[in-house]
């Protein structure tokens, strides 16, 4: 699903230039849970923009699923996003005028889905993070780990080929964060392909496979026995 | 702009960000108000004023005589001047190809007025058949003094509208009635309307009567003309001057006065104080154009301000639609619609609010000098088209750079 062979990324910082990434090699399959670990100012988040288009690397190749990801324009970079990329952030971005339903439509719009069933899509999507009788809220009217299952179930609602999490647990307390975390592994276990950033011990052993990043490489990479979240809700 | 879900996805964001659509709506729709109030109000102005001078015909002109200040070839100063009838005939004959009209004017005095009755207190003038033009009288009822009335002494008198009314209220009308001046009956034969009820207060007889009758001599009291219409308006400005002048000069020949003593013979014309007037009402037209273009340049600057705290306010937004697979021409085109749609809606409500409001209030508008304040419709509209336009450029620039701005830039926590 994902492969990056000898990615580069060095950031510009006046006359110095920070190289963050430094050559990184992986590969993803269908339907895996991965762990992102590291240091703070490891390349982390650098890395989990890069695969989702929302950076550029300076070196190196990227395909995903079948498709080279090079020197895209703006608004092909857009389309693949929508296509193929859902995104679910520490702080959630969600569009604080829009209520919890329009927030999970948003991307269908931008997939040209009529309104109605626009509507009806975010809401089975909703349903499906328990979050229905939510669905007219604004996001200042709802908790944290709500807010994070309205983006999860935003970033499902386009049925993208890969989830990117970059810590979507970190602004949540431990049992918000098991929940969040059931989540992931049930739409996992439909065969969803997930990437989780996170600092968290606990929740790296959530996933199925943990990669280690230091100093721009990847140091370890294994595959692990999942704990699963559901026991701690 | 025909995409209805476009269209969906904006009146959303207009309806959940009220404050902000109304602000950006006030001042675009103010700014527009406020030009087309001045605008009307230019137009007030020189309405008012054109309306001024349609009292008289507007190329007349007047000699006033009055006292000399200056000595002149031994004659001392402080001598009054007084115009005789050669005066306004040589002066015709001089001048026969410049003037259309002409007529002398006696003011009779120390007579007394009397209807039957009833004591009149209303001047009595003595004037040619060509008054009538020169003063712009229209006859409402039967006619002015002619020619044949001057050769014979009629005794024959015109009245004013305003006469009509406060003294002919008993009878169908005034024609054939006699008033008496100093015991004389004069037949009352024609009653003409002015703009002001002020010079509908007099009675008009012939000159020729007047000096007769009254003892006048030869005595005149001033001189009008009028001139022939010009091609244009500076030609006829430039006609009354030349005309003024000789006038003046012959004058002061006749008189034995010194040509720079202006005081001893005023002559006084219509075109060139309509020129002054003119001119003032072109600048004062020029001068509201000035503001409410400064109006428009704030409402662009101010419509341009608000797209850019709009735009930065949104950032986040921007990021998170693109994140979502927004491409850059979709967000640029949504701000875009937005703006427009807004400044739209809002300017051409403040048009329609302004003009209906000069269309209301304009014509109750009695101040001397202003009337009927209007605007023209295709000004205005032209206006409203130029601040959505100007709106759209000024809100293009921060939304196509906001759509530039990498994603991963906007959604940074600050
Ligand atoms: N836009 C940027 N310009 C300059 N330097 C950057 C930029 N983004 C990241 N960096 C630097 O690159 C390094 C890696 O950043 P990155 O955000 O990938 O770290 P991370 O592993 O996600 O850390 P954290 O766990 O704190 O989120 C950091 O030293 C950071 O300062
Ligand atoms: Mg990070």
């Amino acid at each position: 699903m994902i492969e990056i062979k000898d990615l580069h990324k060095s950031y510009k910082m006046g006359s110095n230039v920070l190289h963050v990434l430094k050559g990184i090699n992986f590969k993803v399959e269908e339907g895996e849970l991965v762990a992102i670990m590291g240091s703070s100012g490891s390349g982390k988040s650098t890395l989990l923009n890069i695969l989702g288009m929302l950076d550029g690397a300076d070196s190196g190749e990227y395909t995903l699923d079948g498709v080279p990801i090079k020197n895209l324009s703006e608004t092909k970079a857009a389309q693949y996003r929508n296509k193929f990329l859902g995104f679910i952030f520490q702080s959630f971005n969600l569009i604080n005028y829009k209520s919890a339903l329009e927030n999970v439509a948003l991307p269908l719009y931008y997939q040209k889905v009529p309104r109605k069933e626009r509507q009806e899509k975010a809401m089975k999507y909703l349903e499906r993070v328990g979050l229905k009788p939510w669905a007219d809220h604004l996001p200042s009217e709802l908790s944290g780990g709500q807010k994070q299952r309205v983006a999860i179930a935003r970033a499902m609602a386009a049925e993208p080929k890969v989830l990117l999490a970059d810590e979507p647990t970190g602004a949540l307390d431990s049992t918000t964060s098991y929940e969040v975390m059931d989540l992931i592994q049930k739409i996992n276990d439909d065969g969803n392909t997930i990437l989780v950033v996170t600092h968290e011990e606990d929740i790296a052993h959530m996933c199925k496979r943990i990669v280690h990043l230091k100093d721009g490489i990847i140091v370890e990479d294994k595959k692990i026995e999942q704990v699963r979240a559901e026991q701690y809700v | 702009m025909f995409d209805l879900e476009r269209w969906q996805e904006i009146f959303d964001t207009i309806r959940k960000n009220k404050l902000r659509t109304f602000l950006t709506g006030l001042s675009v729709a103010s700014g527009i108000f406020i030009l087309v109030i001045l605008l009307g109000f230019g137009q007030g102005m020189r309405n008012g004023i054109e309306h001024e001078f349609e009292q008289d015909a507007s190329t007349s002109v007047w000699v006033w005589p009055g006292v000399t200040s200056k000595e002149y070839k031994g004659l001392n100063p402080g001598r009054r001047i007084q115009l005789v009838n050669e005066n306004y005939t040589k002066a015709s004959t001089i001048f026969n190809d410049d003037i259309e009209y002409g007529s002398a004017r006696i003011f009779v005095r120390g007579v007394s007025v009397n209807y039957g009755k009833e004591a009149l207190i209303y001047g009595v003038q003595g004037v040619a058949s060509d008054f009538q033009f020169i003063e712009n009288a229209k006859m409402m009822e039967g006619r002015f003094i002619n020619y044949q009335d001057e050769a014979s002494n009629g005794k024959v008198a015109i009245i004013g509208n305003k006469i009509k009314k406060d003294v002919f209220g008993d009878v169908d009308t005034p024609i054939g009635e006699f008033i008496d001046i100093s015991g004389i009956p004069f037949k009352v034969i024609g009653v003409y309307k002015e703009m002001e009820d002020r010079e509908e207060e007099r009675i008009y007889i012939p000159i020729t009567t007047a000096q007769r009758t009254f003892n006048g001599g030869n005595r005149v009291n001033n001189l009008s003309f009028t001139l022939p219409p010009a091609e244009n308006f500076d030609k006829a400005v430039a006609q009354a001057v030349d005309f003024k002048n000789g006038l003046r000069e012959y004058l002061q020949q006749t008189h034995t006065i010194a040509p720079d003593d202006t005081g001893a013979i005023e002559v006084w014309s219509a075109m060139e104080e309509a020129k002054r007037y003119y001119g003032l009402t072109n600048n004062i037209k020029l001068f509201f154009w000035f503001v409410g273009v400064c109006t428009i340049i704030a409402g662009v600057v101010g419509v341009s301000n608000i797209m850019m705290i709009v735009v930065k306010e949104r950032t986040r937004e921007i990021g998170i639609r693109k994140a979502l697979g927004a491409k850059p021409w979709s967000i640029i085109a949504m701000i875009l619609h937005e703006a427009i749609f807004v400044t739209a809606i809002s300017g051409f409500g403040g048009l329609i609010f302004s003009m209906a409001l000069l269309e209301l209030v304009g014509p109750n508008i009695e101040v001397d000098y202003i009337m009927n304040p209007s605007v023209n419709f295709n000004v205005a509209f032209s206006t409203v088209i130029v601040l959505i336009v100007a709106g759209t450029l000024a809100g293009f620039v921060p939304a196509y750079r906001a759509a530039k701005v990498k994603v991963i830039e906007s959604l940074r926590d600050e």
